[in-house]
Formats: structure tokens, sequence, C-alpha cells
């Protein structure tokens, strides 16, 4: 088995082909999505292939380290930064092609119209545990 | 959740108390007790012994025992505790209340606070507790011994401070349902537990609240997790009896003349849960409730949720009024906002700030749940924009 991470962008990636905003959505078509969603996690639960989803806010700082005995510097968040994380999910999959076909079908969620958003998820693979043969 | 599980977690606060009095450490003894608890959940099956209380304490006190031992084969301080256990004296009512003082320190984290009130006082184990906050078991671990070195090294003498009790059994009650624990049935047994030990009419305010919010959780939430708001709850399902409870108690603390946060809360949630329908709600006592409330606890979260109130009782554009003096900032202001402009015909600007309250939300729940109701005005305007001819869209 391996693991794969599903990432859902707020910005950053690829415009989707079904661009509306949500809250531009007839009532029903929010319902279907919403429904889709919950009834998507939950048969990878049932085929044992869920691991964990979590959604985050748009809201965010940057912050470092700035020196001996000084509070760390806060900024942010910045308009102009690329790529902002709206949430992920984690799956625990046979192969590369069922991560891959997860993601495609959950990029087919509903949106304006009832037509799927077609939006642009990314997988990433997660590294591994060491080998425990060598 | 076993029959006997909770009976048996009742014991609790009176079998650490038993080993404390004989002269136990409290870490110790609170590791002690918790050994026993899991032995007797495995060992006792349906059927309780004849003397539950006294069944845990042997047990309890064995475990002490042992594990004093093997701390003592390298402290070399075997002799201070013999097999045979001092007698001491029975555990009083205050030795209980003494409990929820040291797990409730002054200078703990509340986390730790509220993970040390759940063991020692409320008898739940260390995977129960991790399981119902979402963390792992070994770093809630970690949490309930850092505060339990806490409490060792401060002693047990230190004055108990009501106040801090009551705000981490509330911090349990908000945090609900999960896991195969129900925190929010906790936190009141908790609470009931210290109605009796402390004569504070606030304590008797924080139960009457958390009861009177308990009664409407099933018509909170439809199956799917969706929110249901206070206006379209189904009142059929609200549990009268838990009302009927929360309102006594309620009206008996206020009684007292001895007004104070908790109790104001609970007069508001009296008075919602009082109405048989949401016509009938009386906001004008509300927001007297709320001018009350405001002088023991001037938050910008209490001022909004008063704009609220003032809506409903002199109208959308008093409550707007009220709104404009409370805090930018506050979580939830655009949704209250939304609201208010919708009641008063603004929907366009209704339809935007339920967008902006959706972006905002701090959970899944209130996203979804400000989403539809954006989406459900940006509908009926463009409904009513094509119905004059105009389709100029959005």
């Amino acid at each position: 088995m391996a693991k794969y991470l599903l990432l859902k962008h707020y910005r950053g990636a690829p415009t989707p082909v079904n661009d509306v905003a949500m809250d531009q959505w007839r009532p029903d078509e929010v319902e279907a999505h919403i429904r889709f969603m919950n009834d998507f996690a939950a048969r990878l639960e049932g085929s044992g292939e869920f691991i964990d989803s979590q959604a985050l806010s748009p809201d965010g700082a940057w912050v470092r380290y700035d020196g001996e005995g000084r509070p760390p510097v806060t900024d942010g968040p910045f308009a102009e930064t690329k790529d902002l994380i709206a949430g992920w999910m984690v799956i625990d999959v046979d192969r590369y092609e069922r991560a891959i076909e997860l993601a495609g079908e959950l990029s087919a969620a509903p949106g304006a119209g009832g037509e799927p958003i077609h939006e642009w998820l990314e997988v990433r693979p997660f590294l591994t545990a060491s080998p425990t043969v060598t | 959740m076993s029959v006997h599980e909770v009976e048996l977690r009742e014991l609790v606060p009176r079998v650490l108390s038993v080993l404390v009095r004989r002269g136990a450490d409290f870490a110790t003894a609170e590791d002690a007790v918790q050994e026993a608890l899991i032995r007797a959940l495995s060992a006792w099956g349906d059927e309780l012994p004849a003397d539950p209380t006294g069944w845990l304490i042997t047990v309890a006190w064995r475990a002490f025992l042992d594990m004093t031992r093997s701390d003592a084969a390298r402290r070399d301080r075997e002799l201070r505790f013999d097999t045979e256990p001092p007698a001491g004296a029975i555990p009083s009512a205050d030795d209980t209340l003494r409990l929820y003082f040291l797990c409730t320190h002054p200078d703990m984290p509340l986390t730790s606070a509220v993970a040390l009130t759940l063991r020692a006082v409320g008898g739940l184990t260390t995977r129960q507790i991790a399981r119902a906050y979402l963390v792992p078991e070994r770093t809630m671990a970690q949490r309930i011994s850092r505060a339990k070195r806490m409490v060792s090294r401060d002693g047990v003498d230190r004055p108990g401070d009501v106040r801090t009790v009551m705000r981490v059994l509330y911090l349990v009650f908000n945090e609900g349902y999960s896991g195969d624990v129900d925190l929010a049935a906790e936190a009141i047994r908790l609470t009931r537990q210290l109605a009796v030990l402390v004569a504070d009419p606030e304590v008797h305010g924080l139960l009457a609240l958390m009861l009177l919010h308990h009664a409407r959780r099933r018509s909170r939430t439809r199956p799917d997790g969706s929110i249901v708001p206070l206006a379209d709850q189904d009142r059929s399902q609200w549990d009268t009896a838990l009302i009927a409870e929360g309102i006594d108690i309620a009206q008996a603390a206020l009684a007292r003349d001895q007004l104070g946060e908790y109790q104001a809360q609970a007069a508001i949630a009296a008075l919602h849960a009082d109405a048989p329908r949401v016509e009938e709600t009386d906001w004008v006592q509300i927001v007297e409730w709320y001018d009350e409330l405001l002088r023991f606890a001037d938050t910008p979260i209490v001022r909004l949720n008063r704009a609220v109130a003032v809506g409903e009782a002199d109208g959308a554009l008093a409550g707007l009024a009220a709104l404009a003096e409370v805090d930018q900032h506050v979580p939830r202001r655009d949704a209250v906002a939304a609201y208010l402009h919708e009641k008063n015909g603004d929907l366009e600007l209704a339809a935007r700030l339920y967008a902006n309250a959706a972006r905002n939300a701090p959970n899944l729940a209130e996203r979804d749940h400000q989403t539809r109701q954006a989406a459900r005005l940006n509908q009926h305007l463009q409904h009513h924009n094509s119905s004059f001819g105009r389709r100029d869209g959005k």
C-alpha cells in the first residue's frame, strides 16, 4: 500500500473547466456538491482506502525566527502568494494508478449547473518509511 | 461503552481521594486508580461486585504499592508503605472538590486542565480522551503526565478557584461528541457533581445553561451533519424534561440574587427554550438579559449576539445600529450582518456578506451553511431580476 496526498487549492491550480464561485450556484447544486463530497469520503472509508481529510481556512500568516530573545516575525497573508492550499485528503491505495483514478473521480464533483467542476487536484506520493530489507 | 462504565467512573474521585488520604502522592495514586479502572472494565463484565468501591480501592491500592515498590527499588524508600493500608479517614465531599481544584491548576494550560479533569475526576481512560479530542494517545498521555507533575510540584494545598473549574467544564461541554465518549454528557455529569459540592449560584447557572443547550441537541443538526439554525429547529424534538430541569435550576439560582455571567446566559437560553414557536420568543426580555450579561462579560461575542436579539426585538435597523458598535474582527460578524441586512430587505448586500461569512467560517458545517444562504439569496435575486426582464446577471 502507498499513501498519497490529494491537495485542493484555493489559488495556484490551473483554472477548472466549470469555474463559478460556489455562492453563485443554485441551492440544490450546493446540496449536490456537499453530498458528493460526503459520499466520496464515506465510500473510501468503506473500501479501506481513506486515511484523513481536512479543510484549511484561507486566512493564515507567515512566520519566521527573528533572532535570540526576540519574538518571531509574522507577516501576511500575502495577496501575491501564488499557491494557497484549501485542504487535503490522504488515501492509502495499492498503486499509483488507483490514486490517479480516485483524484479524477473527486475532480468530477458537481458544481454550477450540476456539471462536473473538472477541478485540478494535486496528487503527491508520501515518501515511504525506511526499508526493512536492505 | 459498557452499561456499568458511567457508574464505575462515578466512583473514581472517591477511590482517588482514599489513596491520597492514605498518603499516596497524587500522580502515582492517579495512575493506580486508572489501572484499577481498566482492570475493572475487563474483570466485571455484566455483573458488578457486591462492593464496587471497595473492590476498586483494594485493586488501586495494590497497584499503587506495586508502582511505588518498583520506584522504591531505585530510590530505596520501600519501607514507607506497608502492605497493610493505614485506615485513613473516609473521604468527604471536600475531597472530591479538592480534586477538581487540583486538576485545574491556575498555571496549567487549559488543554491540560481539561485532560486531567476528565481522567482524575471523570475516570475516562487516556485512550478515550485522546480519541475524543482527535489527538494521538501518546500525545494525550504526555499532556496528562505533565499536568500531574505540575500538581505534584506545587503540592495539594493551594486554594482552589471555582471559576477555572467552571471554565474547564464549559470547554469540555462545547467539545460535543466525537469518539465513543459523549463529552457534553460527561461535562454535565461533572458539573452536576460540582453543583452538589459548591453553593455558588454561578455553578448552578452553568449547569442550567448546559442542560438547556443539551436539550436542543437533536434538533441542531441534520443527519448529514448540516446546521439547523434555532429559528428552523423542530421544537418537538427538544427534550422537555431537560428544559424543565434547566429552567428550575436557573430560577433557583437567580432567586439568590448573586447574578453572574453563567446565570445570565442560562436565563437567555431558558427564554429560547421556553418558546413553543420561534414567533413567541420574548426577544425584549432576551435583550435585557444581554444587557445584564454585558456587566459581567463585555466581550465582542456577547455584543454580537446582543445585536441579533436587538434586531429581533426592535427591528433590523436597530440591530444594524447595535452591530455597528461591534468589533470588526469578531468571528461570525459577517454572518450576523448578512442576516440583519436580509431582514432589512437589502438582499444584494446580504448575499455578498453571506459569501464573506462562508469564506471566514471557522468550520465546514458553518461554511456550508453560509454558502447555502448566499446561494439561496442569489437565486432569489436572479429570479427577481429576470422576471423584470433584466438579465444583467451576477
